[in-house]
């Protein structure tokens, strides 16, 4: 007996389907702006001489880092609400979830990113902030006019990797029940009791579209950094 | 807020009346640690032999190599398990999918997960063990050749040992990604450190506890391999190179 | 115009710089010279608070670079520093690089910082190459942009750290060509170099350092004819003898 694929209930369910492509969009795209923003900032405090600022930042990156997401989100789909309720004395049970799954990927995110840019800072040249420190610059304006420029060049095809990786961990909002595209799939194969030919769906629509992207950022690192 | 703080909560009995909560959370912790390193010795096994592949000069090898890293890069972990747990015991012959949903569902879960997490993080080494014997000087591998070593000689004498060195800091940084990526095996009812906490919550009303509890056990497994890790990076360092002595 | 009185600086337990004292006066030109991680690197650091420095005094141009209450960045300003690997800003083309800190420190308007840059880069003989990017130029060149930036601030003088010692011996001669003119109009001037030839051209003064001091501080003439210290000696018979 060999299994005998019934694709028919997709066609059908693709606008379900595209309305939880779109908040997994959402959720990567808040996620690498304010990652990308929050990150810049803890690495400049973790590269910063200020003993407090430096420490601060090392424990919260160390700390992000050490937890799987999935226990970040958990925490996450826990804490939000509680304060968001209280903010805005919400009636308790809004739907906060999607809200509660955009800070804490952004929160989680801004982690990893601060890695890259704190390596991206360090590797333009020391020379370089001698350089402007000779030529008269403050050390705000040597990082905003010649460091932050040069180590975001160098950074940008790890950060859209990073995004790339992001946008795949966003499938992880599942725990909460949240329907993204992956979770739309699932509750569409569930009740159509066709969990196969929709997993298998989404896995070739996830392929695609992340390997398309990383063929995009190969061809933009080969076409900027020749080398 | 006014939460009722209640630590004592690990040492109540369980509601199922066969353990204490903390038990709960061992054997959770138990089986996150089983997981990951049984995952890990595929992922180590496997990776390097598809690391090796992607540098050998054969095309055909050296492509379907690239295809492998490239398939299990692109799917998120969490459509991979479910694939490995949902759909591949329905594709495979009849008797084999029957033998392994007539299992018992705990072995069930750990071989999906432990297949999945392997695969997953052996695509990852892959590309560490390819960079790694990358990096080594061009003059290496004819230098082994000169000496009249077999291809394979060369890999297994001189590029591979080097390489592996160059590449535990990487490798670390994978490991620990192992543990954290197995907290994903939740999702398919493996009882491990996250599914525990959650499972706690729901029986004790007391998240807080149960969450910074399984919070703290991560960030000591974090630590406890980073820590082990250093020790292994210090061993193998070789005189002379690298900031070795 | 710069006076260094007792300057120490140690990391731990490891002096770089041991009680130095010199001065330099308005227009003349000193060559540092001396072995490597001698500490005359660190000390023309020490000059514009690049490095700072545990103990002593350096006066520039009436202003303490040791004290804390110094506005740092406006004393560099006028301050112009010539580094061994060039340091020009990779992502801007040369005359954006001649301009930015005329533009963002001095305030100047931009048409008169392109101006002056684009002067200053005729006048090291790259007019041409304004457009480019650095990595463009070879090294000796990049070393002459470099020079134009310093002067386009405008700078009472100009500290020059091994500014050849990357280089392409063949590049070299373009660099102190440029040195060399400047010091004849008059420059006040501290380079780090081991060019003995353009310490023989162009020096008031040589001073020689070893393990952090100041060995040597004496009139050029007197320094090549019959150095005082038995290692300046053999320094110098191995640098001229190669």
């Amino acid at each position: 007996m060999v299994y005998e694929f019934d694709w028919s209930s997709i066609p059908g369910a693709l606008p379900f389907l595209w309305d939880g492509m779109k908040i997994s969009l959402e959720i990567t795209l808040t996620a690498i702006v304010v990652g990308i923003v929050w990150g810049t900032l803890l690495a400049m405090m973790r590269l910063s001489s200020v003993k407090p600022l430096s420490l601060f930042a090392a424990g919260y990156v160390n700390l992000f880092r050490a937890v799987p997401l999935v226990m970040v989100l958990l925490w996450f789909f826990l804490i939000v609400p509680k304060f968001i309720e209280q903010a805005f004395s919400l009636p308790p049970g809004t739907d906060l979830r999607l809200t509660s799954a955009m800070i804490g990927f952004a929160l989680f995110e801004s982690a990893y990113y601060s890695e890259i840019i704190r390596a991206g800072i360090q590797s333009v040249p020391k020379g370089q902030m001698a350089a402007c420190q000779a030529l008269g610059m403050t050390y705000g304006q040597a990082m905003r006019l010649v460091i932050l420029p040069q180590a975001f060049r160098n950074m940008v095809p790890l950060l859209l990797t990073q995004g790339i990786i992001l946008f795949q961990d966003t499938s992880l909002v599942y725990v909460s029940a949240l329907a993204d595209f992956f979770g739309a799939a699932y509750k569409v194969g569930d009740r159509d009791g066709r969990l196969v030919e929709l997993l298998l769906f989404a896995g070739l629509v996830y392929f695609v579209l992340c390997f398309a992207a990383s063929m995009l950022v190969k061809h933009l690192q080969k076409k900027y950094h020749p080398a | 807020m006014n939460y009722q703080w209640n630590w004592g909560v690990f040492l109540q009995p369980t509601a199922a009346g066969d353990d204490i909560y903390l038990g709960w959370m061992l054997s959770g912790l138990q089986m996150t640690v089983m997981l990951s390193l049984s995952a890990w010795l595929i992922a180590l096994l496997l990776g390097a032999v598809i690391g090796v592949l992607r540098t050998v000069p054969n095309r055909f090898l050296s492509g379907l190599a690239a295809t492998y890293v490239e398939l299990f890069r692109n799917v998120p972990l969490l459509v991979q398990l479910f694939i490995w747990y949902f759909v591949l015991p329905e594709l495979v012959p009849a008797s084999l999918g029957d033998a392994y949903k007539q299992s018992h569902p705990v072995f069930q879960q750990f071989l999906a997960a432990m297949v999945c997490l392997g695969l997953f993080t052996s695509a990852r080494v892959a590309e560490q063990v390819r960079s790694g014997i990358n990096a080594l000087p061009r003059g290496q591998k004819n230098a082994g050749l000169a000496l009249g070593f077999s291809l394979p000689q060369v890999y297994r004498h001189v590029l591979l040992p080097m390489a592996f060195r160059l590449i535990v800091p990487p490798l670390t940084s994978e490991f620990l990604n192992i543990f954290k990526n197995s907290a994903v095996c939740s999702t398919i009812g493996l009882l491990e450190l996250a599914a525990q906490g959650r499972q706690l919550v729901d029986y004790t009303a007391q998240p807080y506890e149960s969450f910074i509890a399984v919070t703290v056990a991560y960030v000591a497994i974090n630590i406890i391999v980073m820590t082990l890790m250093k020790k292994l990076e210090d061993k193998v360092r070789v005189p002379g190179y690298m900031g070795g002595k | 115009m710069i006076q260094i009185a007792n300057v120490s600086k140690s990391y731990g337990s490891f002096d770089v710089l041991k009680d130095c004292s010199t001065t330099v006066n308005k227009g003349e030109v000193i060559v540092v010279c001396g072995p490597s991680g001698s500490g005359k690197s660190t000390l023309i650091k020490c000059v514009n608070g690049l490095e700072p420095f545990q103990s002593g005094q350096i006066i520039v141009n009436g202003t303490s670079v040791g004290d804390p209450k110094t506005n740092l960045s406006k004393l560099r300003a006028h301050v112009g520093m010539v580094f061994q690997h060039f340091e020009l800003f990779p992502h801007m083309s040369i005359t954006e690089n001649l301009a930015i800190a005329q533009i963002k420190v001095l305030k100047r308007n931009r048409d008169e910082a392109v101006d002056k840059g684009l002067k200053l880069l005729d006048r090291v003989g790259l007019k041409a190459h304004a457009h480019k990017f650095p990595g463009q130029l070879s090294g000796g060149q990049q070393q002459r942009v470099a020079i134009a930036r310093a002067l386009a601030m405008d700078p009472i003088c100009m500290l020059f750290d091994e500014p050849t010692s990357a280089l392409d011996p063949e590049m070299i001669n373009e660099v102190l060509d440029v040195m060399t003119e400047l010091a004849q109009e008059g420059m006040t001037m501290m380079c780090v170099t081991h060019e003995m030839g353009f310490a023989k051209r162009v020096a008031n003064r040589v001073i020689f350092m070893d393990h952090g001091r100041i060995v040597e501080d004496d009139s050029k003439d007197a320094f090549f004819a019959n150095p005082r210290s038995e290692r300046a000696q053999q320094f110098l018979a191995k640098i001229l003898h190669h």
